[in-house]
């Protein structure tokens, strides 16, 4: 019997994390919108409405999924058809996957029964994350080949090339978090963020590693092929690279893919360097003796969400402030600056922890 | 003057930019305080932007409108007489002008001797003028002239043909200011003071 509920307890978080994160995407293209109008002196959407309700131009995305949905799927015929198809998917199904093992919260006892508040509670933790975040060059890559044609091509190729060069940096980065807190589940890593540091500072990823942080931040900007380093796409050169012939619900596959990456990018800083669901110079069993249970697992959530919402926007932001690198610039930073950065780092952590 | 190749200092962008980038601070070089002054400007901008959405210079065009000069060229409109005939004459003056030649013009014989020719059809073609006013320039008895009105879409390619009835009516049914129209009055006024009017 038991085994029954902890199945229907993990379906539930399954899904409604699964909503939660697909529901982001379209308030992201919003505030990516907007905000990019506002910093650019426009005023952006706001003229979608549904019975003169507006929302700000939240609407605007409802219209663009209801045009996705009745545009003509078209595929052009010197595309090899079973991989033009299977891209999307192959990039979608690993960004949806990686929410699995963030926790969102404390763990919830209810009714005498342990709930974690994350998905899977996996003994590889970030390993996973990494994992999965490799996949997703087979969906560009293979997008980029299956469409037959050169501009997706080197997209897909420049693509690989640069999450193959950051996903070191990204790995690399993290190391020293690993060394600090012990574990590579995000979890106690979470947990361990908790303690405070010289009884001031909370003891956040970006106390103790802030040479780390930079370097991850560097690196998880490439590896969602953001702006400044969205060279993948480039529009000025390689149209929209890997993604320039698919069309309708195909392309807006893509487009969540990219979003979702984003979203996994700020949950892995948060958990990793901003304490996860930890609300600084709150200690969690205080928090739960003094609201009860539920109520301080939803504080918690709500400090989670707020630190991944500013990072999100940072995303957007940095977007609309800098200019796209040069493919050079690209590889020599990734190369010549992050990587000796990150095992520098590494070095200089196990000094200090072998001496203290 | 001619130079000898050889003495040529041959600069390569390369060691330009690396000879550059030793005599920059060290600050500067490692780009990360210029990118949070950037981030700075644009949050700047969007606050900025955010707080006061009037200053914007966007014109939220169907509850806004610019504010055209009064020489505006927009769609011509045909004058009338006291009587409610067009002040034109015919004299196909103004189709002559045309650089587009948008004008199509059929005169016929006016039964008062004094006027001599009206036009039995006047149309001009909206999607063949060019704006130009020259035709209000040629016109001799003032007869022809532009407003401010430039919303004149249509599924429909048949109405962009404005025949003699549209353009001498077309104003009342929608308000809309002058435009073009420099000799406005002055040929009546001259006609007045030489006693022909």
């Amino acid at each position: 019997m038991t085994d029954w509920t902890d199945l229907v307890i993990s379906l539930i978080k399954a899904f409604l994390v699964f909503i939660g994160v697909v529901n982001t995407v379209p308030i992201l293209v919003w505030a990516e919108r907007r905000g990019s109008a506002f910093i650019q002196h426009r005023l952006g959407p706001n003229r979608v409405n549904i019975a003169g309700v507006t929302l700000f131009g939240l609407v605007q995305p409802l219209a663009d999924v209801v045009k996705f949905i009745w545009k003509e799927d078209y595929a052009p015929s010197h595309a090899n058809r079973v991989f033009y198809v299977l891209a999307p998917v192959l990039l979608l199904v690993p960004a949806a996957m990686t929410f699995a093992v963030i926790p969102f919260a404390d763990v919830l006892t209810v009714a005498g029964r342990e709930i974690k508040m994350q998905v899977a509670d996996l003994n590889i933790g970030i390993l996973y994350i990494f994992a999965l975040t490799s996949l997703s060059v087979y969906g560009i890559v293979l997008a980029g080949w299956s469409s037959n044609n050169k501009y997706s091509l080197m997209g897909g190729i420049r693509s690989s090339a640069q999450m193959i060069s950051y996903e070191l940096a990204l790995g690399l980065s993290v190391v020293g978090i690993l060394m600090i807190y012990r574990s590579v589940q995000l979890d106690e890593i979470v947990l361990a963020q908790g303690r405070e540091l010289f009884g001031v500072l909370p003891k956040w990823g970006v106390v103790t590693q802030p040479l780390a942080f930079v370097l991850f931040l560097a690196a998880i900007f490439a590896e969602s092929n953001r702006l400044p380093f969205d060279l993948p796409e480039a529009e000025s050169e390689l149209v929209v690279g890997y993604h320039t012939e698919y069309s309708a619900m195909k392309f807006a596959i893509f487009f969540m893919a990219e979003y979702m990456a984003m979203i996994t990018g700020s949950m892995l800083i948060v958990t990793l360097f901003f304490g996860g669901w930890q609300i600084p110079w709150v200690e969690s069993a205080e928090l739960k003796a003094a609201v009860g249970e539920v109520p301080a697992a939803l504080l918690q959530l709500g400090s989670f969400s707020t630190k991944v919402l500013f990072f999100l926007w940072l995303f957007i932001w940095v977007r609309w402030t800098l200019p796209r690198f040069r493919y050079d610039q690209l590889m020599r930073l990734g190369w010549k600056v992050i990587l000796p950065l990150a095992l520098a780092n590494i070095f200089a952590t196990g000094l200090v922890l072998y001496f203290t | 003057m001619v130079i000898d190749p050889r003495h040529v200092k041959v600069l390569r962008a390369e060691d330009i930019i690396r000879e550059r980038a030793h005599t920059e601070a060290w600050w500067k070089r490692i780009y990360l305080p210029a990118v949070v002054m950037g981030l700075g400007v644009t949050i700047r901008n969007m606050v900025r932007n955010l707080i006061h959405p009037g200053g914007l210079p966007t014109i939220r065009y169907p509850e806004e409108r610019r504010d055209y000069g009064a020489r505006f060229r927009g769609r011509h409109y045909l004058k009338k007489r006291p009587s409610g005939e067009p002040r034109c004459v015919a004299c196909m003056m103004c189709a002559t002008a045309c650089p587009a030649d948008c004008i199509f013009i059929v005169a016929g014989e006016h039964p008062d001797p004094a006027i001599e020719k009206y036009p039995v059809r006047f149309d001009i073609d909206g999607l063949r003028c060019i704006m130009c006013g020259y035709c209000v320039d040629a016109c001799p008895e003032d007869a022809i002239a532009m407003t401010k009105e430039y919303e004149w879409a249509s599924y429909e390619r048949e109405d962009f043909i404005w025949d003699k009835e549209y353009l001498l009516n077309w104003r009342d049914e929608k308000v809309v200011d002058d435009g073009y129209q420099p000799y406005e009055g002055e040929i009546d006024k001259s006609r007045m003071s030489r006693g022909t009017l």
